[in-house]
């Protein structure tokens, strides 16, 4: 986006004006989620830079809220659990939704814009309403305060990642590469193996990524819904954050920060292969 | 027929006609064995059709159990009124011809005797005078009191009733059971509309000391709005840099995008309490900078302001996304066009690439403000008292006052708004067309 040669003065004025404006934006975007990594490796039990930490003094910094983290059987407990119910609600959103895209995106698909809608539906109905409906409901079936039934809640609110992520991938799916292969002589199982699974695969691990992120990231539901005993990080954090605010929560925050860049950085990878799998990137 | 594809054998139909050409003969053409081609396709498109609805049954069973039914039965929930209609049985009946302008005579209370010493005996009474005291507050301890003395209560029942509390004795404690007798209620949704019956059954307002709900409707609203606007103006310049760098630099920033997309909700809102409150890394700087006084810092956190930031950081990625998808399709030779028949740039930009962005923006605008209305998180956690939402108090009825009625109603109607809202996204977008990063 250079300025054209024929712009005025006022021109180049309003472009670096407007430059400077998108960095500020950026700034707001990301600033806040770099300023939290020092502030976790502060000595003192402050939300804020102390003047030892300004001086790079190193007597200012310490690993004493990592330490805090990893002793603490309360937070080594919620991270458990948010793998048990993140893993399980994972694999069955993925496991439904994926079989579900590929009746999707059949031609002869009966009310595909109903069910649609209806699939993608957990997403859009603010998350208080669904933690509220599944907590009367899960109620009487038994189901609240258990693990089975926080699995469900999450599966439910996965789904709609999934649905979308694989409908998008199939949508693009070239069906003419089935029958070119069928042409050179391969068999169905060995097509699917070798031509079908390898071009959708980018697309189901990133409808699985986005699942599993909801679920991890997650505490309306697991808040109405869980027990004591099915405490995941989430909650752990909210409470944290409500009743006995410590930097231990800086020290968790800066490690889910990591955890989201090496998703985005596994997801943008993906993208890139799935393009060039198709030839459309030129890199 | 084990083929299901619909190609007319070559011997049967002339090998020009087109298989499904408007003009062909299709009523003569058939298959290899003889089925009419009509036919057979039609059995192909069902038998795909059978499929690919078996691929979607399981997930659609799925869903209909975990959740359209938990949403039926909140629905369900904030008009269902069983407390009176059940507990209160025998006087209900009794009530029937009761013409309500008088105190109801000596049946009734023996009636009402009778459900008391019957409730008491199977404890359903707490649910009953739970429901009681929404309509008319001292109703609790009437019906408790009532029941723990019930077993020493000699007829007649009505002065003795009358003797232990004196709600009995009270026009509209009666006029609310018989009102309360009928299995379903309207009672929640005008309690979420801050209005209520009065004892002669019209519907009125609560005194205004009373009033919550609409105020914070509408303070939910406005600030969605607010927020919406905000995400707009930020994510706007954003989008055009985005959509106008080429590709190899714009993939680069979109990951600044991506990032906080990415990021934990309570991350991105622990870092903005970090930030924003009064003894946090902004006041802090200013105090440094000699900005602000240090007994003069900013309260930016527990109340409007410190919502409307964090969701703002929160939701921007979403106003982002479909802005760049739109702006993207734009070419740049319309701009291009533009100024070479002479409009000056700010003109050339309104009349020109502003008109074809309004989709993008209805899109993003419409995707906000669904996300702001329904949050929950933020507005508990950075919020205050000035800056929750209607939802703080859905969480408020469910965990805390346990009216579930209320919380189901208030819930129900927020669902309605949504429901509208998102008819509107759809209409203009299309859920098919939402992209994830």
């Amino acid at each position: 986006m250079a300025v054209p040669s024929y712009a005025t003065r006022g021109e180049r004025i309003w472009h670096y004006v407007f430059l400077v404006l998108c960095a500020l934006i950026f700034l707001f975007l990301i600033g806040p989620l770099i300023v939290i990594i020092p502030l976790s490796f502060n000595a003192e039990p402050y939300f804020t830079f102390t003047p030892a930490m300004l001086h790079l003094d190193p007597a200012g910094y310490s690993l004493r809220w990592y330490q805090d983290f990893f002793s603490s059987s309360d937070w080594l407990n919620a991270i458990k659990n948010s793998f048990i119910v993140g893993i399980s609600a994972t694999i069955l959103a993925t496991v439904l939704g994926t079989v579900a895209a590929l009746g999707l995106s059949s031609h002869h698909m009966p009310a595909r814009g109903a069910i649609m809608t209806l699939l993608i539906s957990p997403m859009i109905v603010p998350l208080i309403i669904s933690a509220a409906a599944m907590f009367f409901f899960f109620s009487k079936i038994n189901l609240a305060q258990t693990y089975a039934g926080v699995i469900l809640a999450h599966t439910v609110l996965g789904i709609p990642f999934v649905v979308i992520t694989v409908t998008a991938t199939l949508s693009s799916f070239d069906t003419s590469l089935i029958r070119a292969a069928h042409s050179l002589g391969a068999n169905p199982t060995r097509t699917f193996f070798k031509v079908v699974l390898p071009l959708v695969t980018p697309g189901v691990v990133s409808g699985a990524l986005f699942a599993f992120i909801t679920s991890f990231d997650e505490v309306v539901v697991v808040l109405f819904i869980a027990g004591p005993e099915q405490r995941t990080m989430p909650i752990q954090m909210w409470s944290g954050i409500r009743e006995q605010i410590s930097p231990t929560i800086l020290a968790v925050a800066t490690m889910l920060v990591i955890l989201s860049i090496l998703l985005l950085t596994t997801l943008e990878l993906l993208r890139r292969r799935n393009e060039r799998m198709r030839g459309i990137s030129p890199g | 027929m084990s083929q299901s594809a619909p190609y007319p054998d070559p011997a049967m139909g002339a090998p020009d006609d087109a298989p499904t050409g408007a003009g062909a003969p299709s009523a003569g053409l058939t298959t290899a064995d003889g089925v009419p081609l009509k036919k057979s396709l039609r059995r192909a498109v069902r038998r795909s059709k059978l499929k690919a609805l078996l691929l979607v049954s399981p997930l659609l069973a799925f869903l209909v159990i975990a959740f359209v039914m938990p949403i039926f039965d909140m629905l369900w929930r904030s008009v269902d009124n069983p407390e009176v209609s059940t507990t209160l049985s025998r006087t209900v009946t009794a009530l029937e011809g009761w013409d309500g302008q008088s105190i109801p005579d000596e049946p009734v209370f023996a009636a009402l005797a009778a459900d008391l010493r019957e409730g008491q005996a199977d404890r359903s009474l707490g649910l009953l005078a739970s429901r009681l005291n929404y309509e008319k507050s001292g109703m609790r301890s009437a019906v408790m009191g009532s029941a723990r003395r019930i077993a020493r209560v000699e007829p007649p029942y009505k002065a003795a009733l009358i003797d232990i509390n004196d709600a009995w004795g009270e026009l509209d404690t009666w006029q609310v059971i018989q009102r309360e007798s009928s299995p379903y209620t309207l009672s929640y949704y005008l309690a979420a509309l801050d209005r209520k019956y009065s004892p002669s059954g019209e519907i009125v307002q609560v005194p205004e000391y009373m009033q919550v709900y609409v105020n914070l409707f509408w303070r939910t609203l406005w600030m969605s709005a607010v927020i919406t606007l905000t995400t707009l103006v930020l994510g706007y310049p954003i989008a055009f840099l985005l959509a106008n760098l080429p590709l190899r630099h714009s993939n680069l920033l979109m990951i600044l995008v991506l990032l906080p997309f990415w990021t934990s909700l309570l991350v991105r809102t622990t870092t903005w309490i970090a930030i924003l409150q009064s003894q946090g890394v902004l006041n802090d700087m200013m105090v440094a900078l000699g900005v602000i006084a240090d007994d003069a810092r900013w309260q930016m956190m527990h109340n409007k302001i410190g919502t409307i930031i964090a969701m703002t950081h929160i939701l921007l990625p979403f106003m982002i996304l479909p802005l760049y998808s739109v702006m993207k399709t734009i070419p740049p030779s319309y701009m291009h066009a533009a100024r070479s028949l002479g409009g000056r740039p700010f003109l050339s930009f309104r009349r020109v690439y502003f008109p074809l962005t309004i989709p993008g923006m209805a899109a993003g605008s419409i995707l906000v403000f669904i996300l702001a209305i329904g949050y929950y998180i933020t507005p508990a956690l950075v919020g205050g008292q000035s800056g929750i939402f209607i939802t703080n108090y859905i969480a408020y009825h469910m965990q805390t006052s346990l009216n579930w009625g209320l919380a189901a109603a208030i819930a129900s109607i927020l669902l309605f708004v949504v429901i509208a809202l998102y008819m509107i996204f759809n209409r203009l977008v299309g859920v098919d067309k939402v992209k994830l990063g």
